[in-house]
């Protein structure tokens, strides 16, 4: 599972430095200009429906140039030409025309990687702008709900207690531990009422439990090379993915995607509260499961797969809003496109900034997100006192 | 017929909030709810609105029970404003008018050319056209509570709940938004705090007292001087004053506290 030391190191290519060292691109940008220029409050976003489409069209280009460029950036040398070649020929059958050693490197290292980066960033963005919209907060992210500590928990019981006697893959664990998290919060958060605020106070205290079992496992139990494989899979990792983890995760990116834009007026109508929701023939209770179950599945598989990648969830849905709005059936498809990109750029940094070494993807998403987050803050704080302001 | 309460009772943990109340508008009149604070207003509204069942009774719209109709067919007909809207989410105030269209769309449905013109006219009644695309961060308390009731509207509903919408509102706003409900050609069910203000611009009035009804009737009927005794223990002189002969009421200092009233002005002038 430790990302280090892969087959693609072995290869010793030299390095040619072409396209590599490319910084990833700031999707944040847009929410930077109007944090630091409100008054034309409309300036940059793209409206109707003819802009939406131009948006929608061009980020998918952006998405299928990004993946291609960056499965070429590493120390295999490789060009775009090679990537496209090697996926035609396996997919249209034929020859690739290039040796065994790099079209493996492009199949079955780079291509899976990089789509996986681009679904989880997807993923992982809309988990976040629907549960923040859902929660009324614009702090919520995928996370917030206890799924990660609860996979955290599953993956170090099955690593260093050895549960499931090997039935279970650390994968398997993951999975098991964030659904028995989700399970706990909603149990909890109905027993305490089911509104809004106990289902955030629930994650948060699913939260800190999981996060202390974890580490009390770790410290009791666990050597060194298991905590180091743990710690390193804790703070996300896309090394070693294969083509299953992909289709697995595309599906249910896929079908979540679906579940959330068919609920999209609903999410639209939670602006004001559920009460307005409901107001607004909203039936709450049951949207607010169903979407609350998707998420949490759809960030399950992720996490299980790819480790807890922080802030993606967090920081992408609030640049997405700045570029198309909050009305959740532009907002949402923006979010996974600005999010898979996002994440690809992310990843090509995370696994060739100190190469031959790797880094844990969870820590470049949280360089670049903490100063994102900090933004977000001074938004939000902002925001009150303008509203402070207008009543006064 | 339309929206009607029968004898409804609301009961949360174990405490009645609403107690055996029933209503029933006719079509196009604005109801009064008076009453002091928890006396159960914002509790018959949530009935009325269907957002919560009620304990005992049943609130119907065309004679069929609330509970058994879909969320979505109530949303077309009964619209609610709150007291205090409000959100944390950057959006201007189309989109926040838009909201009110929402029941009257499908799951995968774009906007359809009877929904922007169901929104231009609840614009145009506002008359919001100059704030279109203003945040609503940056609205006073006044534009808002006209955004809520421009987004009510865009529903089209045949009844409309407010709850207390001219709180926090000067006294011009607070005219004016009455106003703009009573000239609003739907059947109105407004809970209020200012006795005078329900005089002037109801048709018909609803005082509540811990859940139960005090009183019901025209603004002359109910608006007496012992009434407002007993349900508010204030004392005040009721004139028929008021617009069209409606009464008036001037509020009386309470007895026996006059000099601290006034140790307490001196006060605040010294200060």
């Amino acid at each position: 599972m430790n990302g280090t030391g892969t087959a693609e190191e072995a290869t010793s290519e030299r390095r040619t430095g072409r396209g590599g060292r490319r910084p990833p691109a700031p999707p944040d940008a847009a929410a930077d200009t109007r944090a630091a220029s409100p008054a034309p409050r409309k300036s940059g976003r793209v409206t109707g429906a003819s802009g939406t489409a131009v948006l929608w069209g061009g980020g998918l280009v952006v998405l299928a140039l990004s993946i291609a460029v960056a499965i070429t950036i590493g120390p295999a040398r490789l060009a775009v030409t090679d990537v496209w070649q090697v996926i035609v020929a396996r997919i249209g059958g034929g020859e690739s025309g290039l040796t065994a050693i790099r079209e493996g490197i492009v199949w079955d290292l780079r291509l899976p990687r990089t789509l996986l980066a681009a679904v989880c960033g997807a993923g992982l963005g809309v988990c976040g702008a629907v549960l923040q919209s859902l929660l009324r907060n614009p702090l919520a992210d995928p996370f917030v709900l206890g799924v990660s500590s609860g996979a955290s928990t599953g993956a170090v019981l099955v690593v260093v207690l050895g549960f499931g006697g090997g039935a279970l893959g650390l994968s398997g664990g993951a999975f098991l531990g964030s659904l028995v998290a989700f399970g706990l919060v909603l149990l909890l958060a109905h027993s305490a009422g089911g509104t809004t605020d106990r289902v955030l106070l629930s994650g948060v205290a699913a939260m800190q439990l999981f996060s202390a079992l974890t580490s009390f496992i770790v410290f009791t139990s666990a050597d060194a090379e298991q905590t180091r494989g743990v710690l390193f899979w804790l703070l996300g990792s896309l090394a070693s993915v294969g083509w299953s983890e992909v289709a697995v995760c595309t599906a249910v990116l896929l079908a979540v995607l679906a579940v959330c834009l068919s609920r999209a007026a609903a999410l639209d109508a939670f602006t004001f509260g559920a009460e307005a929701a409901a107001a607004l023939g909203v039936p709450v209770q049951r949207v607010r499961l169903l979407l609350l179950v998707a998420t949490s599945l759809l960030t399950a598989v992720l996490v299980s797969s790819a480790g807890a990648i922080g802030f993606v969830g967090l920081v992408l849905p609030h640049a997405a809003r700045a570029l198309v709005g909050s009305g959740h059936r532009r907002l949402l498809p923006t979010t996974a496109l600005v999010g898979a990109v996002f994440l690809v750029w992310v990843d090509t940094a995370a696994r060739t900034l100190i190469d031959p070494q790797e880094l844990p993807v969870g820590v470049v998403t949280s360089l670049v997100g903490v100063p994102a987050f900090v933004l977000i803050l001074h938004r939000t704080g902002r925001g009150r006192t303008e509203r402070r302001g207008a009543s006064r | 017929m339309s929206l009607r309460a029968e004898d409804v009772s609301w009961e949360v943990g174990g405490r009645l909030l609403v107690q055996g109340v029933s209503l029933s508008p006719e079509p196009g009149e604005t109801i009064g709810l008076l009453g002091p604070n928890g006396s159960g207003k914002s509790s018959l509204l949530r009935l009325l609105a269907g957002i919560r069942p009620a304990s005992s009774g049943v609130v119907t719209l065309d004679g069929v029970e609330l509970a058994a109709l879909r969320r979505k067919s109530v949303a077309r007909r009964v619209a609610v404003v709150e007291q205090h809207a409000d959100t944390s989410v950057d959006l201007d105030v189309l989109d926040v008018i838009r909201l009110g269209r929402i029941p009257h769309r499908g799951a995968w449905s774009s906007p359809r050319p009877e929904d922007d013109a169901a929104v231009r006219a609840a614009v145009a009644h506002t008359r919001l056209e100059p704030h279109l695309h203003q945040s609503w961060h940056t609205l006073s308390g006044g534009e808002r509570q006209r955004v809520q009731i421009a987004r009510a509207l865009a529903q089209q509903p045949t009844e409309l709940l407010l709850d207390e919408p001219t709180n926090h509102l000067d006294i011009k706003h607070q005219l004016e938004l009455l106003t703009l409900i009573v000239n609003t050609p739907v059947t109105s069910v407004v809970a209020l705090h200012d006795l005078n203000l329900a005089a002037m611009y109801c048709d018909r009035l609803l005082v509540l007292r811990e859940g139960l009804v005090a009183a019901a009737g025209t603004p002359s009927e109910v608006l007496t001087e012992e009434l407002v005794r007993d349900v508010y223990r204030v004392r005040a002189s009721v004139t028929p004053e008021g617009p069209d002969g409606r009464p008036a009421i001037r509020f009386l200092r309470a007895e026996g506290s006059g000099t601290t009233d006034a140790g307490c002005t001196r006060k605040a002038i010294s200060r």
